[in-house]
């Protein structure tokens, strides 16, 4: 674990510097079609890019931490979660290595498959993305309880006994209203990309992978990300109009991660596997959008404890001041309220816990009333849930000022391996 | 329960005659700056014209401050906007008519303030002054302590008929006090709900309970009363004994406490706006009850007691923004209409008898409503 914090971040995080484009594969493609689609996609994968197009800058799939945890929040997502339909062991296997291949494939800016293709085939790759640059895609991998135990409490694929300790249903928070067809999943794959159409082909070309190993159960997409994780980032805002992430752990506060999002190697006796990774917390959060834009600018910085132009904490300062939660204003009351969300949340109200957030902005059209169907997909990334997420979410479910425009439609909790190293796949340790 | 609005730890401005209206949104030009610091209360200028004034107060020192227009005495305050902390600023609206005033700021909340002289132009106006309505506040807001009072004197009433029948087994004289009973609750659920002890033990739903945490209240008892169909077991004549007594204990509790409230008019925008979100997030969707499907009751209770908060200001919003008083009268007059086409004799349809399209169209009604009552409170402040 030593230097999973350099290995965390952007410059050494590795790539392969190829910088080819879906674009310059349109033009070869054609070319190929037109010599009987011989070698097709496998040509010209290590080919640079052509001058005069920007050097798109992929990340690499391989590494000592998967991708797209501390990779800086991309613009878009894809997250999905499936479930596994073989109860053959090796057909998993086989599945996470093909994954694996594909993602670093797609990661790269290529195709999900260098196979050739024939004519009277259907192209292996959907093709939506060709013309594409790499655009920042990260795809990130993880494991939900039921890959290890069904329902009836049997060992699906011979893992039972690695299952991480905390790895469990999350249980009902007050206010939940929760979904089955938004909620758990044996796997998921999170795809962040500053292009949706990437971000989308991305997760296409997964499913279709997995096609009778696995069936998709569940996706999300999401725009605008509601949290920065490095700190050259500007911090985005949420749909309440407010800015989202400023106090969020980032990459370059590499002993808070290992302290706060690492699996540590002493964590886990019985799942040594996990150390490096992280689990991942995925929570659907609907926002009533019509109350809270009905709702006084007083009131709605009371709720989220600071301003809402600048983003500073109401105890004053700029954005990156921190929150003064003793500080009293007119009548000895704190100028912070004490259910605000920002107090709540605060590493001071949650025995110094902090988290990765990693969420994204959603709408997903309207609904019958003719509401808008929007919200938050929290995702965070946690050392530990029964410590960094269970107990904080009890705490804003019970007491956050914000729960009166908050619903919750979603739940999951994903184990995330530690990242592959190249010619291996996501997850080797826990199948080996 | 938790989604709700807490209407009395809203920070409410101490009473009209006091009050500023604070908002971050750049008004339009002509704004005056203050800028505050430890030792200095910089206006960007020394008059202005009769009308509404916008000061905007930016903090420039280290301590919590505050910014006043106080009246030509010196002591009556015109206009003020409290805890401004470092390197924020807030806004100061006020009508101030043609004289002479203070400017006044108080970094740290103490002393009489660093003042300036101040002096107000007549632009030929008709200018009112901000806090000149000291008889129509005290009106609205006894009116509204009188609906509380009565309210829960009735609600009481009922709800011991119905704790009685319950316990007694008479389950279909229970039922069908159930709903009627209710209503008197969800008219003042604003201010019920403030009791932050009270409305969990009284009003939780299942979904809303902490890890934990004993279910008691009203939808315990409706569930027993309208039990699912399958995988239910029903209380013992000992638990709901315990549940109704319980009940009945904690409404007398909301009882005595309501004999003494005293309420603001912002209290009373925000509730009569909060009872409006209730219907909106709970009511119209059908999940308040979801065992006996009589949101219609609760929707026309919460209905009922926003239109008694807007009647009570009435006199004050007709003098502030005779326009926006129109507007929400109308649109109560529209929503009521919506909602009468589905009673039933003293009653209400089922929300389960509701189309698609009924349901759509109440909600429709419901933000027609909500979209100018949510201005109620800045108007009335103004």
């Amino acid at each position: 674990m030593s230097t999973s914090e350099n290995a965390a971040s952007e410059e050494t995080q590795g790539t392969t510097g190829s910088g080819v484009t879906r674009r310059r594969m349109v033009g070869l493609a054609g070319a190929g079609a037109a010599l009987g689609a011989a070698g097709f996609a496998s040509g010209f994968a290590t080919r640079a890019a052509t001058a005069g197009e920007p050097a798109a800058k992929p990340y690499d799939f391989f590494g000592e931490h998967q991708s797209g945890i501390v990779t800086p929040a991309q613009d878009r997502l894809h997250f999905a979660a499936f479930d596994v339909t073989t109860s053959d062991r090796q057909e998993l296997v086989t599945l996470l290595r093909a994954w694996s291949l594909a993602a670093e494939r797609m990661m790269q800016g290529l195709s999900a498959s260098d196979e050739e293709t024939s004519y009277d085939a259907p192209p292996a790759d959907t093709g939506e993305a060709q013309g594409l640059p790499a655009s920042s895609l990260t795809i990130t991998i993880g494991f939900g309880p039921t890959l290890f135990r069904d329902a009836s409490g049997k060992d699906r694929f011979g893992i039972a006994d690695k299952t991480p300790k905390a790895l469990r249903t999350l249980p009902h928070f007050p206010g939940d209203k929760l979904d089955v067809h938004r909620s758990g999943g044996d796997l998921c794959v999170q795809a962040c990309a500053d292009d949706p159409q990437v971000a989308v082909h991305a997760i296409r070309n997964l499913a279709r992978i997995g096609f009778g190993t696995v069936s998709l159960r569940w996706s999300q997409l999401g725009f605008g990300r509601t949290s920065s994780t490095s700190k050259s980032q500007e911090t985005p805002r949420n749909l309440f109009g407010f800015k989202d992430g400023t106090a969020n752990v980032k990459a370059e506060d590499t002993a808070v991660l290992k302290e706060h999002v690492w699996v540590g190697d002493g964590d886990d006796a019985g799942a040594r596997w996990l150390a490096g990774g992280s689990y991942l917390v995925a929570r659907r959060i609907n926002m009533h959008i019509e109350t809270w834009d009905r709702t006084s600018l007083r009131e709605q910085e009371r709720d989220i404890g600071r301003d809402r132009s600048q983003g500073a904490p109401l105890s004053g300062g700029t954005e990156f001041s921190q929150p003064d939660f003793a500080l009293k204003g007119r009548g000895g009351e704190p100028v912070i309220n004490a259910r605000s969300h920002v107090r709540l949340a605060h590493p001071s109200a949650n025995n110094g816990v902090q988290m990765l957030r990693r969420g994204y902005n959603f709408t997903d059209g309207s609904d019958q009333l003719g509401r808008i169907d929007a919200g938050l997909f929290f995702i965070a990334f946690v050392r530990n849930p029964d410590t960094h997420f269970i107990p904080m979410q009890n705490q804003l479910a019970k007491n956050d000022l914000l729960m009166e425009y908050l619903q919750h439609t979603g739940s999951a909790l994903f184990a995330v391996p530690p990242g592959a190293s190249r010619g291996s796949y996501v997850g080797a340790g826990l199948f080996s | 329960m938790n989604r709700r609005l807490n209407l009395l730890t809203v920070p409410a401005v101490l009473a009209l005659a006091v009050s500023g209206c604070t908002s971050n949104s750049p008004s339009a030009g002509g704004d005056l700056t203050v800028t505050s610091t430890a030792d200095k209360c910089a206006v960007s200028a020394s008059s202005a014209p009769s009308g509404t004034l916008v000061f905007k107060v930016t903090n420039k020192g280290n301590e919590i401050t505050e910014f006043y227009l106080l009246a030509q005495d010196g002591l009556r305050i015109v206009g003020e906007v409290e805890n401004i902390t470092p390197n924020l600023t807030r806004d100061l609206v006020v009508q101030a008519p043609a004289g002479q005033y203070f400017t006044s700021c108080k970094p740290g909340m103490v002393g009489s303030g660093i003042r300036s002289a101040f002096t107000v132009t007549d632009s030929g106006k008709k200018v009112e002054a901000s806090g000149d309505d000291k008889k129509l506040v005290a009106t609205a807001t006894t009116l509204y302590a009188g609906y509380v009072k009565d309210q829960t004197d009735q609600l009481l009433t009922k709800t011991n008929q119905f704790a009685a029948l319950y316990k007694a087994g008479k389950f279909d004289q229970a039922r069908a006090l159930y709903a009627p009973a209710r209503l008197h609750w969800e008219r003042i659920e604003t201010v019920a709900e403030s009791f932050g002890d009270l409305d969990p033990s009284m009003d939780a739903r299942e979904a809303d309970l902490e890890p934990g945490q004993v279910w008691t209240g009203w939808h315990k008892i409706e569930k027993d009363l309208w039990p699912p169909k399958t995988g239910y077991k029903p209380l013992t004549a000992a638990e709901r004994t315990k549940l109704a007594d319980k009940l009945v204990t904690d409404t007398k509790t909301l009882h005595t406490r309501t004999r003494t409230l005293t309420y603001t008019v912002d209290q009373i925008a925000n509730g009569s706006k909060g009872l409006l979100d209730e219907v909106a997030t709970g009511k119209v969707t059908g999940e308040e009850e979801a065992w006996s499907h009589t949101d219609l009751w609760d929707f026309q209770g919460n209905v009922d007691g926003a239109r008694v908060g807007f009647d009570n200001l009435r006199p004050i919003l007709s003098k502030k923004d005779p326009a926006l008083e129109t507007s929400i009268a109308t649109k109560f007059t529209a929503l009521q209409k919506v909602l009468d086409k589905h009673k039933v004799g003293d009653g209400f349809k089922l929300y389960t008898q509701l189309s698609k399209g009924e349901i759509k169209e109440l909600s429709d009604a419901v933000n027609a409503l909500s979209e100018p009552l949510s201005k109620l409170t800045a108007a009335v402040l103004k």
